[in-house]
């Protein structure tokens, strides 16, 4: 019977285009090609034997998937077999075609965009047509979301699954008194749409994971990485660089700041910079940290810059550079990055192909459901344990390790030393006495009370989360920072 | 260097279903002679796109479409040396979709932007025009190093065979 090669396939197939095999099925007739000419095999074959999915394999005129038996399917001398690679193809998924205009209300409201000769008409209707994913609704993704919505972006992406607090209006200018307590997507929402209805809110209430990012991202065209932790920050980059897409970044602390362009094509990626994230615990976050409320604004502002000029393809963005900022100072510096050959995601011979478990990246133990009853040797009490003990009026030592100017805001009484004093004065404390130690949420008294047990302290405890939880869930009017 | 060489009559052809089809993307197949360093054209047979459920970002041409053109083609002493589609709206460059799905080694795709224009008031057909055509030569030997090469396209008034 006849086969018929297509013309990619004809130089492995001694360049005929027509093979003469002797074979009672399909599958026979496949194998004594591939018998004769075996460099048919790998473009025919998956490596596990089963034939490509572009594959089509025709018997006269059917596709052999949709016949009785399939490749066991009898054949006949006279008929013939057509190999047939598919041809298909397309453009990146859009929700509709390309804008190919502005309207008079657009063409009125980015007028003042419109005169400049570096965007213009044609830059507008990139805007339009672009799709910027923003990770985060909080203290960077507001100002970011703002710019982007006011100045015509025509599609937003906004992740975020939480809800709006009164801490978060000292910075969180997207979000007002109003709000507290809705989702802060809910709230997002509403002013955007409030400071231009044009734009398209796409709305992602979950948390970002390796389970969906990959899926989420695929649908834009760049990201704008507003995340406030270490494991979301490696997932959204490696994320982009395995979907293409430029992640435009930012963070802040306290009072400093820090932007960047990574996971372009020719520069570095985040872990090019920080391949390996910091020890648990070690850098604080905005409520372990504080920080001044401006900040956020200034960088948000800075990376829906960078967003723009990348749309527009204007200016010069941060690739390859890591903007500094220092507000106290007011001052602005720059560092070179380069693009590491031996990055394990976007070097030359990359070993991360897949998003991993970003938790476990950062040694940050998985959560358990049930709050621990030890940590690393140190039993935990929670905070309704402690009420009882004390209202019981027992001899138990409260040692709260926080700043005066914490204990200043808030207390529930309890001796104050001051976690980087301890070393110093652990001899005005009693090692034979049963004490319980005391932070903000848990993680400094963690540490203070691992290093009084090392000490020779026999019998300590530490505060399972802190005066926030005391303040939570027993005593109110104290006040939370 | 590889070019693609073929008829003004076919260039227009092909760059007209592109503008009949707007704001769906056309596809057909080019049929001719592989020839060292040329794929050299001789007709355009217009394809049906059977991704009727996303016209307008995907196309697909059904293997048995194929399997008659190619029977014809053969028929007519002719090779399968590429095939075309159209971008509505669109740059005429291949995207990851366009390379992911490429397999025809050897082959010439090319792909012509085709761009609406402003409506008049109350016009119900979209008005549209084909601009830019670009050939991409499918080089490389395997799935994993294949890459779309952009070929210059000659066209001239006959071509010979």
């Amino acid at each position: 019977m006849h086969i018929h090669i297509p013309t990619p396939l004809r130089p492995y197939a001694g360049k005929q285009a027509v093979i003469n095999v002797s074979a009672k099925t399909v599958g026979e007739a496949l194998a004594g090609l591939t018998a004769q000419f075996p460099e048919l095999r790998k473009h025919l074959y998956t490596d596990e034997g089963k034939l490509r999915a572009f594959v089509n394999i025709y018997l006269n005129d059917e596709d052999i998937r949709y016949i009785d038996h399939k490749e066991n399917a009898p054949v006949k001398e006279s008929d013939s077999l057509s190999i047939i690679p598919s041809i298909a193809g397309g453009t990146p998924v859009a929700e509709a075609p390309a804008a190919a205009a502005l309207t008079p209300e657009e063409m009125a409201r980015y007028s003042r965009h419109l005169i400049l000769p570096e965007v213009g008409e044609a830059g507008q209707l990139k805007l339009k047509n672009a799709r910027v994913l923003c990770i985060g609704a909080g203290g960077l993704g507001a100002p970011l979301t703002m710019y982007l919505a006011a100045a015509g972006v025509g599609t937003l992406g906004i992740v975020d699954f939480d809800v709006v607090e009164a801490s978060n209006l000292h910075r969180q200018v997207i979000h007002g008194t109003s709000d507290i307590g809705r989702p802060k997507l809910d709230s997002a929402e509403d002013s955007l749409k409030a400071i231009n209805p044009n734009v398209k809110i796409v709305k992602f209430e979950t948390k970002l994971t390796s389970e969906n990012a990959l899926e989420i991202f695929k649908d834009f065209d760049i990201v704008a990485d507003g995340t406030d932790n270490f494991p979301t920050r490696y997932l959204v980059n490696d994320a982009c660089v395995l979907t293409g897409i430029p992640n435009v970044y930012a963070s802040i602390y306290r009072f400093e700041g820090q932007a960047s362009v990574f996971a372009t094509e020719e520069g570095p990626c985040y872990r090019c910079l920080y391949p390996e994230p910091p020890p648990p615990g070690l850098v604080p976050s905005c409520a372990e940290g504080g920080v001044l409320g401006i900040l956020p604004g200034l960088l948000g502002i800075i990376q829906a810059t960078e967003v723009l000029k990348l749309i527009l393809g204007e200016g010069e963005p941060l690739i390859g550079r890591l903007l500094l900022v220092d507000t106290l100072a007011m001052r602005f510096r720059e560092l070179k990055l380069h693009k590491n050959a031996d990055c394990p995601v976007c070097g030359t011979h990359p070993t991360v192909t897949k998003l991993i478990d970003y938790a476990e990246f950062c040694g940050i133990p998985a959560k358990s459901a049930e709050p621990a009853a030890e940590i690393n040797g140190v039993p935990q009490m929670s905070v309704a344990e402690l009420k009882r003990r004390m209202d019981a009026g027992e001899n138990l030592f409260v040692l709260d390790v926080r700043e005066p100017f914490e204990f200043a805001i808030a207390q529930i009484g309890g001796h104050l030393m001051p976690l980087n004093d301890l070393p110093r004065r652990v001899r005005e404390l009693d090692p034979n006495r049963e004490t319980v130690v005391l932070c903000k949420v848990g993680g400094r008294s963690q540490r203070a009370a691992e290093f009084l047990a090392q000490r020779g302290f026999g019998k300590v405890h530490n505060l399972a989360g802190g005066i926030s939880a005391w303040s939570e869930a027993i005593d109110p009017s104290v006040p939370k920072y | 260097m590889s070019i693609l060489r073929m008829e003004q009559a076919q260039f227009d052809a092909i760059r007209r279903h592109g503008e009949e089809t707007y704001p769906h993307e056309c596809c057909g197949v080019l049929l001719g002679r592989a020839e060292e360093d040329v794929n050299a054209v001789v007709d355009a047979v217009r394809a049906g796109n059977t991704r009727t459920d996303s016209a307008h970002n995907r196309y697909n041409i059904a293997p048995q479409e194929l399997i008659q053109i190619q029977r014809q083609a053969r028929q007519r002493g002719l090779d399968i040396v590429g095939f075309y589609h159209s971008h509505p709206d669109h740059p005429a460059q291949w995207s990851k979709t366009d390379l992911a799905e490429a397999h025809w080694f050897g082959c010439s795709y090319v792909i012509t932007r085709v761009v609406g224009e402003r409506n008049a008031e109350g016009a119900g057909t979209a008005r549209c025009r084909a601009t830019e055509t670009n050939s991409f030569l499918l080089t490389g030997t395997v799935e994993e190093d294949k890459r779309l090469e952009a070929q210059p396209i000659e066209v001239a008034a006959a071509v010979g065979i």
